[in-house]
């Protein structure tokens, strides 16, 4: 029973895209505050990027921070990431930075 | 007699005993910039002899020194400006001064520290014995490329406005000049050693703007503004710093935006002379005292290297991989050695610049800019 519940919960939740393997989130996180750090405070408070504090990011939704993540702003300083992450990178750092507890 | 006395009080000094802690002209301040702290480190010994803490976000920081070597002001993210005592090893005057601040200097009489900030945008300028607030200039935004002028002035440039002013703080009042506009974005600036060109990077467009300060009115003029015309920009992950720019040999070497290239520029004539193709996008470029020599570093996710341009021939001559994450080089005043930060190795790395081979590290937390005393006695820095 329990395992039927499962699998329909499984059919049921939206096609989601796998998070990147544990060592990939540690580069992934240390990517977050050293190089979006450079513009953004590497306590993502902000500089010349705007803050990226979960409380900035409120009202954000994941998927539209994951292509700003991905495509960048054009005509602003924000570079597009897709080279160098996947979407599902870019889907985990979005995750990450709305769940991140501020930093002290 | 009463020299007897006088020469007896003298040897009674504290200050006496620790006579070979007053010398500061061959100490530096390293920013490990995930600490928060700052370590001192001894020039000649190749060693880290204190660690000084205190100091708020370090994540983009920089520093001056005073004319006697003995105190650096460091300028924090978080705004705050911190006066730091390198024979006390300590913080002694701190103030959080804005909300979010990218750099500052200090005037030329070693009297007046000036703060750039971001949030709120604009310029604040505080006594350098006190830091009380001696001035506060608001910008219509942030505020970037600031740098200290002869005759107790500063000039900066505002990122979203693209607008250049002059601060002159010689009387009781001070005189706030607009110079004029430089372009789209401006993302740095820097003063030319003679304090001749006020050199200020665009981001939103092509080019470089110069000011010549030693007109009366300056008027700017840009120049580089079709560099890189054909083949698609690359994306800037970090963006470069100017106050590195090197200039040798009658040229600026600059910082192609958005391409994997240096720029070499004619002082003279503001033409481009020579373009040389490099390992990422530049983002510091310093001129290796006394020699034809820049040494490069690169953005993210290139910065693992570091190459060397001789500008006589504008052609690499050394690529080298002195650790990961290079983000800062700081040569001795006569140019014998480079001390490079190695923020993913966690560590300092020294290399003698005859032989280009590493002669000493020093571990390190995280760290980012490097700062030596000498700096004290340089115009623009």
């Amino acid at each position: 029973m329990r395992d039927a519940l499962a699998i329909a919960l499984l059919i049921l939740a939206p096609p989601a895209l796998a998070d990147p393997a544990p060592a990939r989130q540690a580069e992934l996180e240390h990517l977050v505050i050293q190089d979006c750090g450079s513009c953004h405070g590497l306590k993502l408070t902000g500089g010349l990027g705007r803050p990226l504090t979960a409380e900035a990011l409120a009202q954000a939704e994941p998927e539209g921070l994951a292509l700003i993540i991905l495509d960048g702003i054009p005509g602003t300083a924000m570079p597009p990431w897709r080279p160098i992450l996947s979407e599902e990178d870019a889907l985990w750092i979005a995750t990450y930075l709305k769940s991140k507890e501020p930093a002290k | 007699m009463n020299r007897l006395l006088a020469a007896l009080l003298l040897s009674c000094l504290p200050l006496a005993a620790a006579g070979e802690d007053l010398a500061t002209g061959d100490l530096g301040l390293v920013i490990e910039r995930a600490s928060g702290t700052l370590l001192l480190v001894d020039r000649s010994d190749r060693a880290a002899v204190a660690r000084i803490e205190g100091l708020g976000d370090l994540s983009h920081a920089s520093m001056t020194y005073s004319p006697d070597e003995r105190f650096a002001y460091v300028f924090a993210r978080d705004g705050g400006l911190s006066k730091v005592d390198l024979i006390q090893r300590k913080v002694v005057a701190r103030t959080v001064q804005a909300g979010n601040s990218i750099g500052g200097a200090i005037s030329d009489d070693g009297k007046l520290i000036a703060v750039s900030n971001y949030e709120p945008g604009g310029v604040k300028v505080f006594d350098a014995d006190t830091l009380a607030i001696v001035a506060d200039i608001p910008a219509a935004g942030k505020t970037i490329g600031l740098v200290d002028v002869p005759g107790r002035r500063f000039a900066w440039t505002v990122w979203d406005t693209g607008e250049v002013f002059m601060g002159d703080f010689s009387a009781a009042e001070p005189v706030i000049t607009p110079l004029g506009h430089a372009g789209a974005n401006p993302f740095d600036a820097v003063l030319t050693d003679d304090a001749h060109t006020y050199l200020i990077g665009l981001f939103g467009e092509k080019g470089v703007t110069a000011f010549d300060l030693w007109s009366d009115t300056p008027e700017p003029q840009k120049f580089l503004t079709d560099y890189g015309k054909e083949g698609e920009d690359m994306p800037v992950y970090k963006m470069p710093h100017l106050q590195g720019w090197a200039f040798t040999e009658g040229q600026y070497a600059l910082p192609a935006v958005g391409r994997h290239e240096v720029l070499w520029v004619n002082r003279e004539t503001n033409e481009q002379v020579a373009a040389t193709p490099v390992h990422g996008q530049p983002v510091f470029i310093i001129a290796q005292p006394a020699s034809p020599y820049v040494w490069v570093n690169f953005a993210t996710p290139l910065n693992g290297v570091v190459q060397v341009i001789d500008s006589r021939t504008h052609a690499v001559v050394a690529t080298l991989e002195p650790g990961k994450a290079i983000l800062h080089m700081e040569f001795a005043p006569r140019g014998a050695e480079v001390w490079m930060s190695s923020r993913d190795d966690n560590k300092v790395v020294i290399y003698d610049t005859r032989t280009r081979q590493q002669v000493a590290e020093i571990p390190a937390e995280a760290p980012s800019g490097i700062f030596f005393t000498a700096r004290a006695h340089q115009t623009g820095l």
